[in-house]
């Protein structure tokens, strides 16, 4: 689920910046220790979870995969922060150091987001939801959700996990940025909770 | 696999000098380690699975005895009446997708001098590495009158599949007001939370079902995981600490110890006493599979191993994985067997080639079921330590669930651990 809209990434960033940085140092090592043995075992604790791959068939776990270093390393920070609500990635998230997660960042980047069936949809939900998510969200989620720079990828992402996120964020457990949250607002006012119901069922079929 | 290493090096050698190896991936691909793997559930097929991945001119052969697996995760689910024993199932066509050789058949000897395993079906098969995953057995001889003969009267259902159905049909089969006896073993066992979690969903059962019964445990423990949720979910759901509590738990220091049963008269004896159940659920205390005490490699009940690479301290080049191996402080889960599968892998990769073995970072995930929208977990991450040799859990990381998490968490919790089930399978075996 994304955090930040394109253009706002300055936020995140003073975010790590004033706990841990991440920088480009770290990232061309992690670049270079993609194949390493000791980065494939340490991703292998994140597919039981996640799926092989990151690319998981529950409901509820997010897909991790092909999603950009940057917020890949992000959503670890908030996590390990407790700035993000979770169940069990809070405590996890505090077993990784700097070096670690831009090595897990990598090599989950490099693994292709797999849209793979998501039975529950309901589908009488998705042409609405389309419309909607053109007016509300495709400014900042753009190619209908996909693309996943700076805000996470929506397409195809699981629609429990897109629900539980909208619910932390509506509830104040998860910060949104500004123009995310009057985004959230005006589809609140305007649509309701349906409006968003039907948005994360579209999002979630987009092949 | 009547080719001996050394003459099958030499065929390899000789093809590739006449016809160079570049043209012939198939001669390329056999110039690789080979590896055997035996026992195909989750330790054994995640390490077979990813041995392929990680390296795939690696010739790799996983023996199980059994087409299909029933995996022990959400198995009491399906005590409770709440999932088909059909959802545990698994076959092993996914690893074959992935290159692995799967041979339904039982290892009879591993000899690690000669480097080679011998099945009942009269193969031999040599190996650069081998890895064993045999899981558990059961230490029958601690329970007077216990057997697994005794299993079909009194099952203890710890290995998922007809052991989980007769169950599940002995609780259909209880009137209302029926007593149902659990045993909970002394550590170290597989699955920790195990006993607990299917105690909750027993209760789950007979309280929609059966509301006049009771759940009687009889434990050789006076604490157990995840122990302050599993009370708070008794409480919530089914009356636990009230005169009217289903479930009466009874601790070691109160005699709960089951030291013999009478499948006979359906009688368990207890330190505290003797009791008389309509269903017994004996969880019998455990030890390594039985392979792992036919080749040699179990030590005070469990096979000992270097925790970077899961290599038996007994025996070199055999390694050992899984609910058979001493990987403390990792629980005794599928989580930490798959974590676990991964490092083994990559270390007997390297150590086939004679390169270094990577230093793991491993983890452990487990969610637990207690009532209706009602789960919890325990996580935790472990760095390897190899001068003490020790899977130590990274501090300021994991622990278990908040107990005063609110109800959405606790809703939330069971939504990831039905993914977390659905993901892990497809990581094994898919």
């Amino acid at each position: 689920m994304g955090t930040r809209p394109r253009g706002q990434r300055h936020w995140a960033t003073a975010l790590i910046a004033g706990g841990l940085a991440f920088g480009a140092p770290l990232l061309a090592a992690a670049q270079e220790a993609a194949g390493d043995p000791t980065v494939e075992v340490m991703a292998g604790a994140c597919t039981f979870c996640h799926g092989p791959d990151g690319n998981g068939l529950g409901a509820a776990t997010p897909s991790i995969a092909g999603l950009p270093v940057e917020t890949f390393e992000y959503m670890m920070q908030s996590y390990r922060e407790d700035m993000n609500p979770s169940t069990v990635m809070g405590r996890i998230a505090r077993g990784y150091d700097d070096e670690q997660i831009t090595a897990l960042a990598v090599y989950f980047g490099d693994k292709p987001f797999e849209r793979l069936p998501q039975p529950w949809i309901d589908q009488a939900l998705v042409a609405e939801g389309k419309d909607l998510a053109a007016e509300y969200c495709e400014s900042c989620h753009e190619n209908e959700g996909r693309d996943g720079e700076g805000v996470g990828i929506l397409a195809g992402q699981k629609l429990q996990y897109m629900r539980f996120s909208v619910a932390d964020f509506l509830s104040g457990a998860r910060e949104m940025e500004r123009r995310q949250a009057r985004k959230f607002r005006d589809l609140m006012d305007d649509h309701g909770p349906d409006g968003f119901e039907k948005i994360l069922n579209y999002y979630a079929s987009v092949k | 696999m009547s080719i001996t290493r050394r003459g099958f090096l030499t065929a390899t050698a000789a093809t590739a000098t006449v016809l160079g190896v570049a043209g012939l991936p198939h001669i390329a691909r056999a110039a690789g380690p080979r590896f055997v793997v035996v026992g195909g559930g989750p330790a054994g097929a995640t390490t077979a699975k990813y041995l392929k991945r990680m390296d795939p001119a690696a010739e790799v052969t996983l023996i199980e005895a059994n087409p299909t697996y029933t995996t022990c995760f959400m198995s009491n689910e399906v005590l409770a009446g709440d999932r088909d024993i059909a959802t545990l199932q698994v076959g092993y066509d996914g690893l074959r997708g992935h290159g692995v050789t799967v041979v339904h058949d039982r290892v009879t000897g591993i000899d690690a001098d000669a480097k080679t395993v011998a099945t009942a079906g009269g193969e031999s098969l040599a190996y650069d590495r081998v890895v064993v995953a045999p899981g558990i057995d059961f230490r029958y001889d601690a329970i007077e009158g216990y057997s697994a003969e005794a299993a079909e009267v009194m099952p203890h259902a710890w290995k998922a599949g007809p052991q989980t159905t007769l169950l599940r049909q002995q609780l259909e089969a209880m009137d209302d007001g029926g007593t149902v006896i659990v045993s909970g073993p002394p550590n170290p066992f597989r699955c920790p939370p195990g006993p607990y979690e299917r105690i909750s969903l027993i209760a789950h059962y007979l309280k929609r079902h059966k509301p006049r019964s009771k759940i009687l445990v009889l434990d050789a423990k006076d604490k157990f995981s995840k122990m302050p949720l599993f009370l708070q979910a008794w409480e919530q759901f089914y009356g636990y600490g009230t005169d009217n509590s289903m479930i009466e738990w009874v601790s070691k220091t109160d005699g709960g110890t089951v030291t013999a049963v009478n499948p006979a008269t359906m009688e368990v004896t207890a330190v505290a006493g003797t009791f008389k159940g309509d269903v017994v659920n004996i969880i019998p205390p455990q030890k390594a599979g039985a392979l792992a005490f036919e080749a040699g490699l179990v030590e005070d009940g469990w096979a000992p191993v270097n925790k970077g690479t899961f290599e038996s301290l007994v025996t070199p080049g055999v390694h050992v994985l899984g609910d058979s191996s001493v990987a403390a402080s990792m629980p005794k889960s599928g989580s930490s067997a798959n974590s676990q599968a991964k490092a083994a892998a990559a270390g007997a990769l390297a150590l086939a080639k004679g390169e270094a073995p990577p230093v793991p970072h491993l983890a452990n995930a487990c969610y637990s079921i207690g009532g209706p929208d009602f789960g919890f977990s325990v996580a935790a991450v472990y760095a390897y330590d190899d001068f003490e040799n020790a899977l130590k859990p990274v501090a300021g990381a994991g622990g278990v669930s908040p107990l005063d998490a609110g109800a959405e968490a606790r809703r939330r919790e069971l939504f990831y651990a039905h993914s977390w089930f659905e993901n892990i399978k497809a990581d094994i075996w898919g």
